[in-house]
């Protein structure tokens, strides 16, 4: 983050001595620079309210009572019913199940992803084997194969061995990912020095003693944005889950889906019960945004 | 012989333990090996078995094909209407979405690369949508966007002017769908604009500025054609997403538990067909054809849209 902040652009650094017309256009580039600046807020607290309201609208109607999403002029402060609605939830679907479900789900494909991520991206990017460069093409090419396409047979498959409806039906076909392997590939590449490697050899560490004291600390930052990232798509993923699971046995997504899908809506209810299912990541959102805005350009920069 | 130990000094390593040697040989494919047997089970495997499943009448709940039926079920596809339909809402839905997506970022991207003030704040509010869950992003949004009652009829309601049904009518559909999509994705794309526009070196903006380029040249031949690679890759990552979208129409339908896409498929998607073929008529055999169309279509999309990107941005360079 302090790296990148300090190459964003300082419109012509003041303490420039020598050039003869400097002050001449620093003085017109900062005129032009003030009205802008006004613009600038104003654009982007309108980008700000935009991203933020549905947010609200949906803590809103959750709320209050059920007819609040259809006044004609809705109000604009949440009441007190967010309890009582959320009671309601709970009765309704296995909210509690769910929430563990994606819990456990997550966090399982999370893990894995992030180790078997960075064993294979510490191959390809420290250790010299034969074939690498060609498997290391055949990762870059499948980046983009939706394998998302494949869930017919996958399902086929899943229910030949009795594990439709069952966690690992979900945890298993997501446990790796090209997209894993290039990213920590990419920065292991200059994070980890040749030397240290060589000097950890020298020292008598077996493979897999330098994977785990030099590879792996050095990791650590990309590992835990590869890992908040993954999270949050297998937190949301709903597809697979709707066809390989079921009522009983659901995730959080399906579960609201559930509640939804009702014939008469009841919306404070279905919004509580999106509130719900938000939360939790909008809090570690909260908590970890710095570190993920981070991630996010630093991937750009490297990709 | 080299290429298999890691560096010189290792091979006086090797000479002293036999095991050692082995460990430098076999470890690499061994830390690679999970990672290509499990994708090549549960990602390569299926998407290639599709096309063996697509050859089939092959019922729901049956580990085995019922028959096989040659092409039968892209003849079926070629003839389908809905699939036509939910092709031509896929690609409109993708295109407004696409469009309008990159150049809000871009301009999201130019402002926050301003000298602002809590800086941090606003890149972590403007991330927050990425953060929410697809399936409660279209219920909220389906919602907002109510043709009776939802709220942002009422507020044109209050300036006079009618109400939209954003549900029923085709157009109007697509835009709700497209203005979900962009309210997720929009922040995130132009953090990744940011990152790239903070590496360009500031002393091109300097000399153009010398050499009297107001603002908008700048922008139009210094950014953009220094954006090139993170466009492209923009670009198709959101054209593979895109082509695929299903949880937000299938939300966005007042009953969603069906798959039409609205009542009359007004907003039905390829993959909401997938599901509703394969996952409510139990049709595996041609929802695997239209797994496999759908396939083909996003593999010649990704290669349209590498070379379109690269023809306008290089013409750019070119100009430049």
């Amino acid at each position: 983050m302090t790296t990148l902040d300090a190459t964003t652009p300082r419109a012509a650094p003041p303490s420039a001595p020598p050039r003869v017309p400097r002050p001449a256009r620093q003085a017109r580039h900062r005129g032009r620079s003030w009205r802008p600046t006004l613009l600038t807020y104003g654009l982007l607290t309108a980008f700000l309210l935009g991203s933020a309201f549905p947010l609200y609208w949906q803590a809103l109607v959750g709320s209050r009572e059920s007819t609040t999403a259809f006044d004609s002029t809705p109000p604009l402060l949440p009441g007190g019913n967010f309890f009582s609605n959320a009671q309601r939830v709970f009765d309704q679907v296995r909210f509690w199940k769910a929430l563990s479900n994606s819990l456990i789900a997550a966090g399982a494909i999370t893990l894995s992803v992030v180790l078997f991520s960075t064993l294979a991206g510490f191959a390809f990017a420290k250790l010299r084997f034969r074939g690498r460069n060609a498997l290391y093409v055949f990762v870059i090419a499948t980046l983009a194969v939706p394998t998302q396409l494949g869930i017919v047979p996958l399902y086929i498959l899943m229910a030949k061995y009795g594990w439709v409806g069952h966690l690992q039906a979900v945890i298993v076909p997501n446990m790796v990912t090209a997209l894993g392997v290039f990213w920590m590939r990419q920065y292991l590449v200059q994070a980890v020095p040749n030397e240290l490697i060589e000097a950890a050899r020298v020292d008598g560490c077996s493979m897999i003693r330098v994977f785990w004291h030099v590879c792996v600390p050095a990791a650590r930052p990309a590992a835990a944005v590869l890992g908040v990232f993954t999270f949050v798509m297998a937190w949301n993923d709903f597809l697979w889950p709707l066809i390989a699971l079921n009522p009983e046995n659901p995730t959080v997504q399906v579960a609201i889906d559930q509640i939804n899908t009702g014939f008469s809506k009841d919306f404070s209810l279905i919004m509580t019960g999106t509130t719900l299912a938000t939360l939790p990541l909008i809090i570690g959102f909260i908590f970890l945004g710095r570190q993920i805005v981070a991630g996010i350009m630093q991937g750009a920069v490297k990709g | 012989m080299a290429a298999t130990t890691i560096a010189t000094p290792t091979r006086r390593l090797t000479v002293k333990q036999r095991l050692s040697r082995l460990d430098v040989k076999l470890s690499p494919y061994l830390y690679i090996a999970p990672f290509f047997i499990i994708f090549a089970l549960v990602g390569l495997f299926p998407l290639l078995y599709t096309a063996w499943v697509s050859l089939h009448r092959w019922s729901f709940g049956s580990d085995k094909p019922d028959a096989y039926v040659g092409l039968h079920n892209y003849q079926r596809l070629w003839h389908d209407e809905l699939f036509w339909n939910s092709l031509k809402n896929t690609v409109s839905i993708f295109l407004i979405s696409s469009t309008t997506q990159i150049v809000l970022a871009m301009l999201l991207a130019v402002l926050l690369n301003e000298q602002i003030r809590f800086r941090t704040g606003f890149r972590i509010a403007l991330l927050l949508p990425y953060a929410t869950s697809l399936v409660a992003v279209g219920i909220i949004f389906s919602n907002l966007f109510g043709d009776q009652f939802g709220l942002i009829n009422n507020i044109l309601g209050w300036f006079g002017l009618n109400g939209i049904n954003w549900h029923t009518d085709r157009l109007p559909s697509h835009l709700a769908i497209s203005t979900m999509v962009n309210w997720r994705w929009t922040g995130y794309n132009a953090l990744i604009f940011l990152a790239a526009m903070q590496t360009i070196p500031k002393d091109l903006y300097e000399a153009a500025r010398i050499d009297g380029a107001n603002t908008w040249e700048r922008f139009r031949y210094i950014t953009v054609p220094m954006l090139r690679p993170v466009i492209i890759f923009v670009v198709i990552t959101s054209t593979i997403g895109g082509l695929q979208i299903f949880t937000e129409p299938r939300m966005f339908d007042p009953i969603p538990g069906t798959g039409n896409g609205g009542a009359s498929h007004q907003f039905q998607t390829i993959t909401l067909l997938l599901w509703q073929e394969g996952f409510r008529n139990f049709h595996l055999g041609y929802a695997a054809a239209i797994a496999w169309a759908l396939f083909l279509i996003i593999v010649a999309f990704a290669i349209a849209n590498f070379f379109v990107v690269r023809r306008i941005s290089s013409a750019e360079a070119e100009e430049q």
